[in-house]
């Protein structure tokens, strides 16, 4: 109990972080994954291949690299640090929002994958309905065909979002304070290490596998019936 | 691509002269951006001067190599071939052991099994890691590759067993129907019957897994395991030239990759083409006559 004592505020703040990372993470790989889709899928032969030449690139890349890459290239070698440099948190704040970076662009290929196989699971009598309606393909695939692949993709969307949460402790690689660094530090200072892995593993049991649980009753609540 | 009379499913109709012309103008606008961007970037990596060629060359000799990269893909080649072969162990004993009738083992598999898939694999490593340290289970300089090996055997273990749970699933009940009534035992039909169709089935995933140690063996930087992507950041920082060494990695870690997922699309589409004739050698051991 006096390791809660001692760490408890600690450990609040490093799963708040953790979460933090997490949602935010989860947004911009959203964003960039059905935009990358929409590429994939698209009519334009440049788009295509950019996006599938990107979703193959960086979904083989290791995820410590692309962190490294988003520390060193981005912010040393680019200047591109995310964070006003005369705020006194910029280092903090700069970490924060490369990691985000980072895990958004790499959990994006992961989603694109995911939804690609989604749109593959709408019949192709839908969009021949959407454009014989006079629908262009942005207006199909926007109002037609993504609804209907997002709704068949929620559990691997689940599994993606799991993995993603997991993934932010590659985080503490370029020093956001999240749980990982965290565990690291109260290894050091205490002696207990069988309570401070139950600690974090029970933490991270917390924030996986009610999202598991929730995707699951998401996917069947919302399954498209053929 | 898209050739007028083939049956490819697309969401859009044959372009006709203006879709075509919308087509090739956003395909330059593409290709003008791109140029833009990787023109941009270039300009101020040699602004740093990380272009130059002095920071190029030492990928060239050997030095480079032997020192620093070889030992990092070998590292990394290692510990993912240590812990596929024991997750693959580990994930057919527990997936195995979820599907028994025996309740205590039952839940006690599925237990460990959704344990792991919960815990993130830095956390199971940083764990491991002092535990050897602590009880002294590894001379002090196998301790990385043991805390990495263990932490990606114990993870990839949970996610392989699943996928051995759901082949056997898969396997139509007739076949196991079919075995006990030849009178083969419980542990016979698993053996002999379900586990062989359920891990053929079951091998692109399982080669797919492995893509995903390999990536993950970089999370052995940070308990200071000598893998491919620390070994980088030491050649960048002894020769300082660390976008250089981190391109250099990224190509090679990506290569390896593609490879091996190129090996399970091989895979998946061989058992696709190939389903009913993978039961043919079994006949024939039959008909063997034995002397």
């Amino acid at each position: 109990m006096d390791i809660l004592n001692e760490y408890g505020d600690q450990l609040f703040a490093a799963f708040l972080t953790t979460l933090q990372l997490t949602m935010l993470s989860a947004l911009g790989s959203l964003l960039l994954g059905t935009m990358l889709t929409a590429m994939r899928v698209s009519p334009v032969w440049a788009l295509r291949t950019l996006a599938t030449g990107y979703v193959n690139i960086v979904r083989n890349t290791p995820l410590t690299l692309v962190v490294l890459f988003a520390s060193f290239g981005l912010a040393q070698q680019l200047g591109i640090t995310l964070a006003d440099p005369k705020s006194p948190t910029s280092i903090t704040d700069s970490s924060f929002r490369l990691a985000v970076l980072a895990f958004s662009l790499y959990t994006a290929t992961f989603v694109s994958e995911a939804l690609r196989a989604g749109v593959n699971t709408v019949p192709l009598g839908q969009s021949e309905a959407a454009r014989s309606l006079g629908l262009g393909f942005l207006q199909g695939l926007r109002y037609i065909v993504l609804p209907q692949a997002f709704r068949a993709v929620i559990a691997p969307l689940g599994s993606i979002l799991i993995a993603l949460t997991k993934n932010t402790t590659v985080a503490s690689v370029i020093g956001v304070a999240e749980a990982a660094l965290l565990m690291k530090e109260m290894i050091e200072n205490t002696s207990a290490l069988i309570v401070v892995g139950l600690i974090f593993g029970a933490g991270f049991m917390c924030l996986t596998i009610p999202t598991g649980a929730a995707f699951g009753h998401l996917s069947k609540k919302f399954e498209v019936k053929r | 691509m898209s050739g007028s009379g083939t049956t490819i499913r697309t969401l859009y109709d044959v372009p006709g002269p203006r879709a075509k012309a919308l087509n090739i103008l956003v395909s330059v606008l593409c290709v003008l951006g791109l140029a833009a961007a990787g023109w941009w970037v270039s300009s101020a990596l040699a602004e740093k001067g990380q272009l130059a060629a002095e920071k190029w060359e030492p990928f060239v000799t050997p030095e480079m190599w032997l020192t620093y990269l070889l030992p990092g893909i070998l590292g990394t080649l290692q510990a993912a071939a240590f812990a596929i072969v024991l997750a693959i162990i580990l994930g057919i004993l527990l997936g195995v052991g979820r599907l028994s009738e025996n309740r205590t083992v039952r839940y006690s598999c599925g237990a460990v099994v959704e344990f792991f898939r919960a815990i993130p694999l830095l956390i199971l490593m940083i764990f491991c890691f002092q535990l050897f340290a602590d009880y002294a289970l590894f001379p002090s300089t196998e301790l990385a590759v043991a805390a990495v090996v263990t932490g990606l055997a114990l993870s990839n273990g949970a996610v392989i067993a699943e996928i051995v749970r759901a082949g056997i699933k898969a396997i139509p009940r007739g076949q196991g129907e079919a075995a006990i009534a030849l009178g083969l035992g419980n542990g016979q039909t698993l053996r002999m019957i379900l586990l062989p169709q359920a891990i053929t089935a079951m091998l692109p995933a399982i080669v797919a897994q492995l893509v995903v140690a390999l990536k993950d063996t970089a999370l052995g930087y940070q308990i200071t395991y000598v893998e491919a992507v620390r070994q980088g950041i030491q050649a960048g920082s002894a020769y300082s030239n660390y976008i250089p060494a981190l391109v250099v990695i990224a190509l090679v870690m990506i290569a390896i990759n593609l490879g091996l997922s190129r090996l399970a699309t091989y895979f998946e589409n061989r058992l696709r083409s190939g389903r009913k004739p993978a039961l043919k050698p079994a006949v024939e051991e039959v008909v063997v006559p034995q002397t």
